[in-house]
């Protein structure tokens, strides 16, 4: 498994330490807590009825930021549902995947210049659309990678296999991250496969794989930032795999952890906190204080709350609307229903 | 104009295409070197090169998803699913993505695909591979559904179909692919993908049919003029969505309808095109509407397939009951 920092934040692989400035660790640093923040607000908001569909990302922080700090603004995401940070922090407004928890269609229009596909509720589906859009990137001549995100239960899917097996058969700069956070909901990782690693199983579609702490963010971001050089200088897709956790249920639809996780298995997995060890990182080097953390959480909050004022003043969606949307050009029998559904809608 | 069969004439339409927009591109199993199994594919990959025309892994759900991953780059791919039966391995790629990408990123995404694949019986293929099954897609919103039954009308809908911008599954059925020849003009040109077409006038029976059972209708038609029964072959073309105006037009002609499919009768096009016409033309009908369909079964084996599949006797049949309601 591959490891820069330790559970205390010490960096014990001082080769592999990435180029990074004090501003870029900081920035890291910044996304990590911000990113904890909305997490938590969102399990809260989710818990007073006020979200819709939402999966809790604390603890995979490292895995989320660092892999996407490691990606180019230019590059494409292809996230599954859980994957909401990583579209953040590539310009996708807060309010919007609020929208998208709710299930209102405005939630779905990335805005223009964001690379992103919206998030995906099959599992798998993301990864065979990966292989065509990196594919299309490498058509298209673009010096872009693809990068996409699936979880332990997501690498037992057929579309994973195909989709690794295509990019490595078309040599396309995909990058394909599972995180493993140890569940799919209830079932754990070691009763998904036999198979030691899941980053092995980039063996099998002749591309290269890599086993990651997906608790150190600064591991996260150094062999992401490696795959997405391979991928644009067209030496092929990578598959890594971050070992990480998910401190909260799988959604917050009913899932209840405690009936298939002990108290010491999350304890044990807290003592290798993301954050915790990236801020005694920091602290050494005097690139860290409680009260720039307590900035950011403040920061988050009223972002929050700005965010969730402007989701209350976005009116409800029509079926008349729905209608619209469901094509390019409407065909007959949407045309009829939609004279239906506005006649309905301006009588209420 | 040239003679063409509907397989030239559909090789015909994705070179027209591929000639005309860059973007255009073709890919599947077996359709690049070889020219795909029913040659459909002929020639394309050496006019216009591997880049645009290519072979892919076999796999059919990997063939679906990289269809939509070239759709949001900018590519308008045409997909070949080599039988119809394999479409089950790609069904989340066309029902669950493909089908809803405008819908659910609000019209920020398209998926401009062309999914082209072989169906339809009476050419003794193994099973999984002549299976009509249409009326699962026509069940998904978001996805047009488009049969040809002639040269001509291969090539203007396939070529519509590579022009859309919302998803199109193209189905091509094997028994006329080299069965019949027709004229095609050698331009290029495009058929409104929503509209049915008129196949035969006349004004004491409306049928309606697509693919190949537009063939047995039009030579029951025939027969039935023999003892002076004039039946209307409606040709629906596209059968998700139907262009219900035409039908309702002609029943409300002729007052009797038979709604013709290969497919077995449980669900289906036939269902609903029946239902239809008993809710927008009740009172213009002086029978019940019937339907003309294979059993609910699985597709038989070959030894059965000619009993099972629906025939022009069959149609001259039911017209004749309905006609003597």
């Amino acid at each position: 498994m591959f490891q820069i920092l330790d559970e205390d934040g010490k960096v014990v692989n001082e080769d592999a330490m990435p180029d990074l400035s004090d501003e870029q660790l900081q920035e890291i640093m910044y996304r990590m807590v911000y990113t904890r923040v909305l997490d938590q607000r969102a399990v809260s908001l989710g818990r007073q009825g006020r979200l819709g569909f939402y999966a809790p990302v604390a603890g995979q922080e490292a895995s989320m930021i660092g892999s996407h700090y490691a990606i180019d603004k230019e590059d494409w995401i292809a996230p599954g549902y859980r994957d909401i940070p990583q579209l953040l922090w590539h310009g996708y407004p807060l309010w919007q995947s609020y929208l998208f928890s709710k299930g209102h269609y405005k939630g779905g229009q990335m805005p223009e210049g964001v690379n992103a596909l919206i998030p995906q509720i099959i599992i798998g589906a993301q990864i065979v659309q990966t292989a065509g859009v990196a594919l299309g990137l490498k058509k298209k001549g673009k010096s872009q990678a693809v990068i996409t995100y699936t979880g332990d239960g997501g690498a037992s899917q057929g579309d994973f296999y195909e989709g690794l097996n295509f990019a490595g058969a078309f040599h396309v700069p995909a990058i394909f991250v599972v995180q493993n956070n140890q569940y799919a909901i209830s079932v754990p990782a070691d009763e998904q496969t036999a198979a030691e690693t899941i980053a092995q199983k980039a063996v099998a579609a002749g591309i290269e794989g890599i086993q990651v702490d997906g608790m150190d963010t600064l591991a996260v971001y150094a062999a992401t930032q490696k795959a997405r050089q391979n991928a644009v200088d067209g030496n092929g897709p990578t598959l890594i795999e971050t070992l990480c956790y998910r401190y909260g249920p799988h959604s917050l639809s009913g899932d209840d952890p405690t009936r298939y996780r002990t108290s010491e298995e999350d304890d044990e997995w807290e003592k290798r906190d993301p954050l915790v060890r990236f801020r005694k990182y920091l602290e050494s080097k005097d690139l860290w204080s409680e009260e720039k953390e307590n900035e950011i959480v403040d920061e988050a909050k009223a972002d929050v709350k700005a965010a969730m004022k402007e989701v209350e003043e976005t009116p409800r969606q029509k079926v008349s609307e729905l209608i619209e949307i469901m094509g390019n050009e409407l065909p007959n029998n949407l045309q009829e229903q939609l004279e239906e559904y506005r006649a309905k809608e301006s009588s209420e | 104009m040239a003679e063409m069969t509907m397989i030239k004439a559909i090789t015909d339409a994705m070179r027209t295409e591929l000639k005309n927009n860059e973007d255009v591109l073709l890919f599947g199993e077996d359709v690049g070197y070889y020219g795909g199994v029913f040659r459909a594919t002929e020639g394309l990959q050496k006019e216009f090169g591997e880049d645009r025309v290519f072979d892919t892994p076999l796999a059919e759900s990997g063939i679906g998803g990289l269809a939509i991953g070239l759709g949001v780059t900018g590519f308008r791919p045409i997909m070949e699913i080599q039988f119809i039966g394999f479409m089950y391995e790609v069904m989340d790629g066309l029902a669950g993505q493909m089908s809803r990408m405008h819908y659910r990123t609000g019209g920020y995404y398209s998926s401009p695909i062309t999914v082209r694949a072989p169906f339809g019986g009476g050419v003794k293929t193994p099973e999984l591979h002549p299976d009509s099954l249409e009326g699962l897609m026509a069940q998904t919103p978001g996805i047009r559904v488009v049969v040809p039954s002639t040269p001509y009308d291969a090539k203007g809908l396939l070529i519509s179909s590579i022009r859309s911008d919302d998803p199109v599954f193209y189905l091509e059925h094997m028994k006329l692919y080299r069965s019949l020849k027709g004229e095609v003009p050698e331009e290029a040109y495009t058929i409104d993908l929503d509209k049915a077409d008129i196949k035969r006038e006349g004004d004491d029976i409306t049928f309606v049919a697509y693919g190949a059972m537009v063939h047995s209708a039009l030579k029951a038609a025939d027969q039935l003029s023999e003892e002076n029964i004039e039946a209307e072959v409606i040709d629906l073309r596209t059968v998700s969505p139907v262009d219900l105006d035409t039908i309702v037009e002609s029943v409300k002609k002729t007052n009797r309808a038979v709604v013709i499919q290969e497919a077995q009768r449980q669900a289906g096009v036939a269902a609903g095109i029946s239902a239809e016409i008993s809710e927008r033309a009740i009172l213009h009908l002086e029978a019940p509407v019937a339907r003309v369909t294979a059993p609910d079964t699985v597709y038989p084996f070959a030894s059965d397939e000619d009993v099972w599949l629906p025939d022009h006797n069959d149609i001259i049949e039911k017209a004749k009951a309905t006609i003597d309601f």
